[in-house]
């Protein structure tokens, strides 16, 4: 005897087929290093975790002169960069990014902003405060960083993995990457995108939602 | 037969144009965005027609030797510091016809002799 679907359950199976295939969810990447640790299980066997890179532990000077650390940002998801209130080059057009960003998510509290000055001299609380006016963000949503030339180059090079230096060979003193790093709510990397290419913009404004559903659970 | 209705001078300002918004974007659009529109009170927008015609002998100075103190646009006052940058008098006068005749301008032609002229007189 010859078994065959009717024609409306090959359909029917046909259309589960492709919803399964279209509903598998998008999920951001875990960026950095990683390590492994062996964990002993409740019943006595062990077993191997994997151990992915974080931002450390920090302590830095914000624009009304207060202390922020990692607690300023328990249980959100943030946007980090590195950047100096007299760069004229490619600052401009990552705030501007950043600004329409801050605007498009300013009601949803899971999401912060930090940007971290790299001009130890002249970047002072003060000047900082002035900049974030004018930007027209001040407020506790968008954090504006300062601190010992150390601290933050080590921070962006070593945890955030934006290159940063100080170039007495170029005009404006120092040099650095533009990249808008994504932090999730166990302080892992889970993106970087060029602060001053629309495209990347763009892909970054899609991923925020996805990261933001995805902490939810 | 396009080109035969248009004047000689009309011709080169378009030129200029083109050409002044090349430098506009490599030199400008960083701080007072793709449409003039400035960024937030860090820059002035370009936009303010009133400004533009009365400063109009004033531009080539402020975009060869920067700008510090405060300026007043659409009523609102900017007190940032613009760097200078250190121009032809030629490219000079092709960015200010870009930005005097785009951003809702139309201030016509500004040859270089003009900008050779002002720059004498900056202050």
């Amino acid at each position: 005897m010859k078994y065959y679907f009717p024609v409306p359950t090959t359909f029917i199976l046909a259309a589960i087929l492709f919803l399964c295939s279209c509903k598998g969810e998008r999920k951001l990447p875990i960026y950095g290093l990683r390590d492994t640790k062996t964990v002993k299980n409740s019943d006595g066997t062990t077993s191997v975790d994997t151990v992915y890179q974080t931002i450390p532990a920090f302590k830095l000077l914000n624009q009304d002169s207060t202390y922020i650390t990692n607690d300023n940002f328990k249980g959100k998801v943030y946007i980090a960069d590195f950047f100096f209130t007299s760069c004229t080059s490619i600052c401009p057009i990552m705030h501007r990014n950043m600004k329409k960003i801050f605007e498009d998510f300013k009601d949803n509290p899971d999401l912060m902003f930090l940007s971290h000055t790299i001009d130890f001299k002249y970047d002072t609380p003060a000047v900082l405060k002035k900049y974030a006016q004018k930007l027209g963000v001040d407020g506790p949503k968008w954090q504006f960083a300062y601190g010992a030339k150390d601290t933050v180059y080590t921070l962006a090079t070593k945890s955030y993995l934006v290159s940063v230096e100080q170039d007495n060979n170029d005009k404006q003193g120092y040099v650095h990457q533009g990249y808008l790093v994504l932090i999730d709510k166990h302080k892992r990397i889970r993106g970087a995108y060029d602060g001053t290419n629309p495209e990347q913009v763009a892909q970054l404004e899609k991923d925020i939602p996805v990261l933001l559903a995805e902490e939810k659970n | 037969m396009f080109y035969s209705c248009q004047t000689a001078e009309s011709v080169q300002r378009d030129a200029y144009y083109v050409n002044g918004r090349d430098l506009y974007i490599k030199h400008c659009q960083n701080c007072h965005g793709e449409k003039g529109e400035g960024l937030g009170e860090l820059t002035p927008p370009l936009t303010d027609s009133v400004f533009m015609k009365n400063n109009k002998t004033r531009l080539a100075c402020i975009i060869k030797n920067g700008l510090s103190g405060p300026v007043t646009i659409h009523g609102k006052v900017y007190e940032g510091k613009m760097p200078d940058f250190n121009m032809a008098s030629i490219d000079i006068a092709q960015l200010t016809v870009y930005i005097t005749n785009g951003f809702g301008h139309k201030q016509g032609m500004y040859s270089s002799e003009q900008v050779a002229k002002d720059l004498k007189q900056c202050r």
